[in-house]
């Protein structure tokens, strides 16, 4: 009886927590659907908000999936190779270098835009492209990947496997696709989907590196909520939701079985 | 290079230090010569030395400054692992998991070029030669730690490697298994025939795999030889007590006899002295009667372990002896009895340390 009583109480505390967190998310994307926001539901149901955000801010969106494509790339391609790096190096240098790699998770996104324009502000042509965004995503975003392989690498002493198949007669680069990279996958999937959708949704660093042709979709949002109607900011959120929760499913589907095995 | 039934290459190590980053002397600067097709063993408690000397002629570390390996006589010092066609068995067998049996046995050969059908061809031969049979298909999680030792090995030699390095091959294993296999890899050791270098701590692993033991001390090599030299005749008190069971004595020789409070010990031609050491063997101490010998002491206690009997004798030296008796003789705590032991089976050592 008494068990009961604690699984009720703890299964309504649970669903509390979750409407908490839920139902303003909830609220905003149907207010994207609703003619007149202020006068509610009542006032009946459109997707004309959706086809305003489409035509005003596709740009951004699109420009939104190509940098954390991008983003995602880069991370992928320096990501893997440092964390293996790192690994099986080991030692003092390493635990530097992973540091350092790991600083702009502890500075304002802000501060490192800061840096970055004071840095390269001065090459006029990659300061106005999105490739400065680029940037400051890989910087932002790099620590994840890195993380999370070597996480999975110190479960699965990389070294030894890496001195193994070494001793097999593979060099570093035929070790690296045979062996490191295989046995590396769940942690290349998880960092892969956590680079993706930080990307996606920065908006700290982006505000300060984009420039009127280099909006990106959280850019686009602050600027819908800041000078379009509520229902057309509403829409907005509801799209990046209906983007971003498919990727999220998708990647974690991938990432599962392999955990499991 | 060799095939199954060559012998590999005879290894030179010459003036092999190593000093890590930190400072740490993990060897001394060390020389050893290991002819072609001769299995040696290097025994030593842990922080010996004996992991970095095969990780130096592995490739996986290099020696200090001056120092170098030749595999018949050419210098591969500067070769890294991959070039140096060695075949390596891991502690910890570094199995890849991403891959079945077979495809892990034929990894070394797949990288060298092979083509498929030779590939499967020696992945058939080797699962043969090492009882695995059946589990080709099977991936390394799903494997027993004895199948995966037995996986590592027919890995190590599908390259038909040079020299064939082990790393506390049984270690990860339990004691029944771990017995069971060591009679097992002897064999198969000495069927293939290859140089070997063996790593362990264990020196009844040492005792049977090897043609030759080196024993390792702090960084340095204590004693080198055979099984039997190594046992009968060690050089200092260290490799006495590490291999087998040893009573130490301390006493002083007089008229060729170790004078002890029981009574005296015969010893081979050695001038007087003060203070003398010398080994006994427990098996090579022969209960007698108490009236006759020379040497008389009281038994303490005795533990019986079914194939003999433990004794330890007190009265007889400084401290207890330990006697290795038949599991036949009858003998009781309190009693007091004569030891007999051959003048060549009391060893003497250099006083050291």
């Amino acid at each position: 009886m008494r068990g009961r009583l604690i699984f009720t109480g703890q299964l309504a505390f649970t669903l509390l927590v979750a409407a908490f967190l839920a139902v303003p998310a909830m609220l905003s994307m149907s207010a994207g659907v609703t003619v007149n926001y202020f006068r509610g539901l009542q006032s009946g149901v459109t997707l004309n908000w959706v086809y305003q955000v489409f035509d005003l801010y596709s740009e951004a969106i699109a420009r939104s999936l190509l940098i954390a494509s991008a983003t995602l790339v880069v991370t992928l391609a320096v990501g893997v190779p440092a964390a293996y790096a790192l690994s099986v190096r080991g030692g003092r240098l390493s635990r530097l270098v992973e540091e350092v790699i790991t600083l702009p998770l502890a500075l304002p996104g802000l501060a490192i835009a800061l840096a970055l324009l004071l840095t390269y502000g001065g090459f006029g042509s990659f300061r106005r492209s999105w490739l400065v965004i680029l940037a400051g995503h890989v910087v932002f975003t790099l620590p994840f990947m890195v993380r999370s392989v070597m996480a999975v690498f110190a479960t699965t002493d990389i070294a030894t496997l890496d001195e193994g198949a070494a001793s097999l007669g593979a060099s570093p680069w035929r070790r690296f696709r045979d062996v490191i990279v295989p046995n590396a996958r769940p942690g290349i999937l998880a960092g892969s989907m956590m680079v993706f959708t930080l990307s996606l949704g920065e908006f700290n660093l982006t505000w300060m590196l984009h420039t009127p042709l280099t909006k990106t979709l959280p850019v686009g949002l602050a600027d819908a909520y800041a000078s379009m109607r509520l229902e057309i900011a509403s829409a907005y959120t509801l799209i990046f939701f209906v983007m971003i929760i498919p990727l999220l499913l998708l990647m974690q589907l991938i990432a599962d079985p392999e955990q499991r095995r | 290079m060799s095939g199954d039934n060559g012998h590999g290459v005879a290894v030179r190590i010459e003036a092999c230090g190593k000093t890590f980053a930190d400072g740490t002397r993990a060897l001394e600067p060390t020389t050893l010569d290991i002819t072609a097709g001769e299995a040696v063993v290097l025994l030593g408690p842990s922080g010996c030395g004996k992991t970095t000397m095969l990780r130096i002629i592995a490739g996986l570390e290099q020696p200090d400054g001056g120092g170098r390996i030749l595999f018949n006589g050419a210098d591969v010092s500067q070769l890294p692992i991959e070039r140096r066609n060695v075949g390596m068995v891991f502690q910890s067998y570094a199995l890849f998991p991403n891959m079945s049996v077979a495809d892990n046995i034929a990894y070394g050969l797949k990288v060298r070029g092979v083509a498929r059908k030779e590939r499967a061809d020696r992945v058939a031969e080797l699962v043969q030669l090492t009882n695995i049979a059946g589990l080709e298909r099977r991936r390394i999680g799903q494997l027993s730690g004895g199948q995966r030792q037995r996986v590592a090995l027919a890995r190590a030699v599908a390259i038909r490697p040079s020299v064939l390095l082990l790393d506390e091959p049984l270690t990860a294993l339990d004691a029944a298994l771990r017995d069971r296999l060591r009679t097992e890899l002897n064999k198969l050791l000495r069927a293939l025939g290859i140089t070997t270098i063996y790593v362990t701590h264990d020196q009844a692993e040492a005792m049977e795999i090897s043609d030759r033991i080196v024993v390792m001390r702090k960084g340095a090599i204590a004693q080198v030889g055979t099984p039997r030299d190594i046992y009968f005749a060690p050089q200092s008190r260290f490799v006495a007590e590490f291999i087998g069971a040893a009573n130490i004595i301390e006493a002083a020789i007089a008229d060729g006899q170790l004078q002890l409070p029981g009574g005296t010990l015969p010893t081979v031609g050695s001038a007087p002295a003060a203070a003398a050491i010398a080994m006994v063997r427990p098996e090579a101490i022969q209960l007698v009667d108490a009236g006759t010998a020379a040497l008389t002491g009281i038994v303490d206690s005795i533990s019986f372990t079914g194939n003999r009997q433990r004794v330890s004798i007190g009265g007889a030296a400084t401290q207890a002896l330990i006697v290795d008796a038949p599991n036949t003789i009858n003998v009781k705590v309190g009693e007091r009895v004569g030891l007999a032991v051959p003048r060549e089976a009391v060893r003497l050592l250099p006083r050291e340390e």
